[in-house]
């Protein structure tokens, strides 16, 4: 690597966002900050509703109303996109970072041809002609596997795992630095799931891009990424390499994440699961927001919050069992 | 099941409604009066009057008529009117229609344009001050009385301050030569500027009249599907991959919200006839509606029943046409 490329490629930093519902603020991602290389894949894992999907739309700057970016920078490529016009904001969607979503049912236009969508991408960021972009987006299906006789199909007409396959091929079509994939796997079965992931890792090798590969499930990450980032109730409570992780989990809530990974050598192993319930994130518990589940916890886990720590190089967490 | 099987079958369903029609407009008409009585006046002496109901054939049983007259639509002839020059009843309605197609295309392209584009504005403002405005907008139009509009209009536009006429199609001695019978397209066809202006100037206030009722039901309608629509993941996607915002809107969200506006402007073709109607009245417009009510009073029965079965033609007419649109519109839909 280069010293130019020295500086992280994603680095976010108390990054806040909040939901301003009726019922209150749902502070979906809170002070979360972590910073990751080019071409690095990095796992963000939690339970449902802990505010991945929010962390990755944020980082596009779209996330919905009643939904706000309230505090924190975005540097991507040492460019902080919080402070960016909407206008260079929308140059970088896309042609720099990409973005492949949970479900390919709803992700495509239903009344637009598939290859369309790839075109339409390529000539609205690059202003090549028509022809020229119908050709990449021919040899960009391939890539994704896809026959390019397909180019004319509508989405209906397509499998959910080919239409992933298209979303992917939309999300590297400008050649991006970066790749979000929000639970790209979750909507489609086994099989295709180990296809697609198949696929990335894949493309990966060819494209060079950085992926935040979001999900639920540890496993796959332990396959494919480099980093894991785990979530807690919109916060980030450890965030190391994979090795480590996996070896010797740092947060109570990673360590029981693993132990209730379904393990099929131990069959007559009792599985475990996290007691209690996920927090609220309007009301989130005072002090260490995963403190009523923990079995560790003690009277100043309720009372204030930890502050995250480097545990080792590059290993971060927020417990106060690992601060001095 | 090819289109066109389709479309066969949707006309050959289509029969059997247009008769229920007609066997209803036949009756009431009977019952409401006689045109010998509406032509020669109730004080006319009896000798005369018998001749003439028997010259019109309406001494015969109802049923004799009934089925005479079924006979006659169903080998496609809609026989003569009654009264006058007892003339071809398809020769007058064609003589009036291209002037209702005139005020009724202007009217409805003025309506859907303004309603589509409030509605888009609205929904791309949701609950700002803007769109509540035209909320209240969509409701207000709804529930607007056309001639109350159209008088309101008259006196600001023509009386008040000049600029617009307000009763007629064109000036006297201005018509274009008769193309189409439309004579926006007729003065444009022969180059005929004069005519062209004239022709536009009448148009402007039925239009605005009829226009402004019909647009807000697609305000409202538009409003909601867009909204719907915007919520959508392939909506998120497309701005995702950096999309321009009009791009976003226009492309992606409005086709995909234009289904269901399609739909409602094939229902609402009937509103647009009674609209018509009263616009016509309203402004003097030589088309069918003045047409129709005028016949309606001197019981013209053939006519007012020709009439009815050609409007009735023309609401299958476009509903089919509004089924094939979907087809080159939403590629889901195969019949
Ligand atoms: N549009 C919205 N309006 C209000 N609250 C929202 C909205 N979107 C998300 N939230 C809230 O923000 C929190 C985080 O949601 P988010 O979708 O980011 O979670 P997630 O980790 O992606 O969950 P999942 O695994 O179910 O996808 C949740 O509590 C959710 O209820
Ligand atoms: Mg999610």
């Amino acid at each position: 690597m280069t010293s130019m490329n020295r500086k992280p490629l994603l680095s976010l930093e108390n990054l806040k966002v909040y939901y301003y519902t009726d019922e209150g603020v749902v502070k979906a991602v809170d002070s979360v900050s972590f910073n990751m290389d080019r071409g690095e894949t990095v796992g963000l894992v939690g339970e449902s509703g802990s505010g991945k999907s929010t962390l990755g739309l944020s980082i596009l700057r779209l996330i919905p109303p009643p939904g706000k970016i309230v505090g924190g920078k975005v540097f991507f490529d040492g460019i902080d996109l919080t402070a960016l016009s909407e206008d260079e904001m929308r140059k970088v969607r896309g042609k720099r970072i990409g973005m492949v979503f949970q479900d390919p049912m709803t992700s495509l236009n239903p009344l637009m041809k598939v290859g369309d969508h790839i075109v339409e991408t390529i000539v609205s960021h690059e202003g090549v002609p028509r022809e020229k972009a119908v050709e990449r987006a021919c040899s960009l299906l391939e890539d994704v596997g896809i026959l390019p006789e397909r180019f004319n199909d509508y989405p209906h007409q397509l499998s959910g795992g080919m239409r992933q396959r298209i979303m992917i091929a939309l999300a590297l079509c400008l050649k991006p630095d970066l790749v979000i994939a929000d639970e790209p796997t979750s909507a489609l079965d086994v099989i295709v799931q180990y296809q697609i992931l198949e696929l990335m890792r894949k493309l990966k090798q060819v494209y060079g891009m950085g992926l935040i590969l979001i999900t639920h499930d540890v496993s796959i990450v332990a396959e494919v990424a480099d980093r894991i980032a785990i979530m807690y109730a919109g916060q980030l409570v450890e965030y190391s390499d994979v090795n480590s992780f996996f070896n010797s989990p740092l947060h109570p809530y990673s360590e029981a994440l693993l132990e209730s990974i379904p393990n099929i050598q131990l069959s007559d192993q009792k599985l475990k699961y996290i007691p209690g319930i996920p927090p609220s994130l309007i009301n989130p518990p005072k002090g260490c927001r995963f403190h009523v589940r923990c079995p560790y916890a003690e009277h100043r886990c309720g009372e204030v919050e930890p502050q995250t720590v480097e545990f080792e190089r590059g290993r971060f967490v927020k417990c106060f069992r690992y601060v001095e | 099941m090819s289109l066109r099987v389709y479309v066969a079958r949707r006309i050959l369903l289509a029969i059997p409604m247009i008769l229920i029609l007609l066997t209803i407009v036949f009756l009431v008409m009977r019952v409401a009066g006689d045109p010998v009585s509406a032509i020669l006046g109730a004080h006319a002496p009896k000798e005369q009057i018998d001749k003439m109901r028997e010259k019109l054939g309406l001494n015969d049983p109802l049923y004799i008529q009934f089925l005479g007259y079924l006979w006659k639509v169903l080998s496609l002839d809609l026989g003569r009117s009654l009264i006058w020059g007892q003339r071809p009843v398809l020769e007058e309605i064609m003589e009036h229609f291209p002037a209702t197609l005139e005020l009724s295309i202007s009217a409805f392209l003025f309506g859907v344009v303004v309603g589509i584009l409030t509605g888009i504005f609205s929904a791309c403002r949701y609950g700002k001050l803007i769109d509540h405005f035209f909320r209240v907008y969509g409701i207000i139009t709804y529930a607007i009385f056309i001639p109350w509009l159209g008088i309101s209009l008259q006196l600001i536009f023509g009386v008040y301050l000049g600029w617009l006429p307000t009763s007629g199609r064109i000036d006297p001695l201005m018509a274009p030569k008769t193309i189409t019978g439309l004579y926006v397209l007729d003065s444009l066809l022969t180059f005929n500027i004069p005519s062209l202006v004239s022709a536009i100037r009448h148009l402007i206030l039925p239009t605005v009249t009829l226009g402004f009722y019909l647009s807000g039901i697609f305000t409202r309608l538009t409003r909601a599907h867009m909204l719907n629509v915007l919520q959508r993941d392939y909506i998120v996607a497309a701005r995702a991959r950096g999309l321009s915002e009009r791009k976003v809107v226009y492309k992606h969200a409005l086709k995909n919200a234009f289904i269901p506006i399609l739909t409602m402007m094939g229902l609402q073709f009937a509103a647009l006839l009674a609209g018509a109607i009263l616009t016509e009245t309203t402004f003097s417009w030589p088309g069918m509606g003045t047409f129709l009510t005028e016949r309606i009073l001197y019981r013209d029965f053939t006519t007012v029943q020709g009439t009815i079965v050609f409007f009735a033609f023309l609401v299958v007419l476009v509903s089919l046409i509004v089924d094939i649109i979907y087809v080159y519109i939403d590629p889901r839909i195969r019949y």
